[in-house]
């Protein structure tokens, strides 16, 4: 009971350190008028949304998985430079030689944060993009088939894995 | 300076360029599903070279934080717009054009 | 560099201009909420140019910092909202 209790002032105090932090980057203002209406702006928004940003399934491993997440980012920069070639070349080409199609992709990953992770990097990637997810299968629109075999290797959903495991 | 500012032009056409191919993307392809290829992807990269240029050509400060900010939000957003329209669209039945069917 | 900046940005009104042609004929209504959401992406362009070329950078990053999360909130607003209603 007591930790319980501990664990629900610190979400408080986390919630009001990240929003001052971004109020003090965005105003650009710093004299004691606008310092103050930050503070309070931000006291009050978290009361009230604290719960919105903690669900109750956030462990105590979050500063390993953003540093696990920075070094992600410039692969899929790397993909996403791809993705546009691809879609570039498809464009411009003067017959569109697209046969698109519809498959589903099963996926092992547990947590909300992973799987959206995981769909959104899929939009992101050469020619495909997320439909729908239903518990662990993916419904994944491809513009033609060599793209829906890229990614059926499963190279991303491994680099997603080392991401987000405990 | 000079050649800072070159760096920023050539940056800024490539996005321009990618910005051209998402609108002629848009135009040419034959349902909403693979017209979201085009907006979703090409927006995203035309705007990460956009904002890469400016903040080239205006040097590190405030500005270019918030510069990186819309880049960073543009990143989280356009995904999961596209997502959001292609399931509610997936769901209410809207079948995806193939090749054979026409 | 300020005639390069209106070069761009009068280019990406072209580009507006097309996106626009998708939005007015497009024969779907998920068509036409697409479109607005790339014609509303090259808006966020053109205004932070425009802060570069009125040397207001810091009011239109703002602007168009506001501008974007209008921009992804309509598209999600529009989305669910003809999802519950059932044709689109």
């Amino acid at each position: 009971m007591m930790k319980t209790k501990s664990m629900g002032r610190g979400k408080y105090f986390i919630t009001f350190l990240l929003l001052l932090s971004f109020w003090l980057l965005l105003s650009g203002h710093y004299d004691l008028f606008h310092i103050s209406i930050g503070i309070g702006c931000c006291a009050l928004v978290s009361l009230l949304s604290a719960d919105l940003l903690f669900d109750s399934a956030s462990g105590a491993t979050h500063h390993l998985v953003i540093g696990k997440f920075l070094l992600y980012i410039p692969w899929l920069v790397y993909q996403i430079i791809l993705a546009n070639i691809a879609v570039v070349k498809l464009v411009l080409s003067p017959k569109l030689k697209i046969d698109p199609r519809v498959f589903t992709c099963k996926t092992s990953l547990k947590t909300d944060v992973a799987k959206t992770t995981y769909g959104n990097s899929i939009t992101l990637t050469p020619g495909t993009i997320t439909i729908d997810i239903k518990d662990d299968v993916l419904y994944v629109h491809a513009l033609a088939g060599n793209f829906a075999d890229d990614l059926l290797t499963g190279e991303m959903e491994k680099r997603i894995i080392t991401i987000f495991q405990r | 300076m000079v050649i800072r500012d070159i760096i920023a032009m050539i940056l800024i056409l490539i996005g321009c360029f990618f910005f051209l191919t998402s609108a002629i993307g848009l135009l040419r392809f034959p349902d909403m599903f693979t017209r979201m290829h085009a907006t979703g992807k090409c927006d995203t990269l035309a705007v990460l070279l956009v904002m890469t240029g400016l903040i080239v050509h205006h040097g590190i400060n405030l500005d270019s934080f918030k510069l990186l900010l819309i880049v960073v939000f543009i990143y989280i957003a356009n995904p999961t717009a596209t997502h959001v329209l292609s399931r509610a669209a997936y769901r209410l039945g809207m079948q995806p054009w193939t090749k054979d069917k026409k | 560099m300020k005639a390069f900046f209106l070069g761009v940005d009068i280019f990406l009104c072209l580009m507006v201009f097309l996106c626009l042609y998708r939005v007015v004929f497009g024969p779907t209504l998920g068509d036409r909420i697409v479109a607005t959401g790339a014609i509303g992406t090259k808006t966020l362009t053109i205004l932070v140019i425009i802060g570069f070329l009125y040397g207001r950078v810091e009011m239109f990053l703002d602007i168009s910092l506001a501008y974007a999360l209008l921009n992804f909130i309509g598209t999600l607003a529009a989305a669910k909202y003809f999802e519950a209603k059932g044709e689109f």
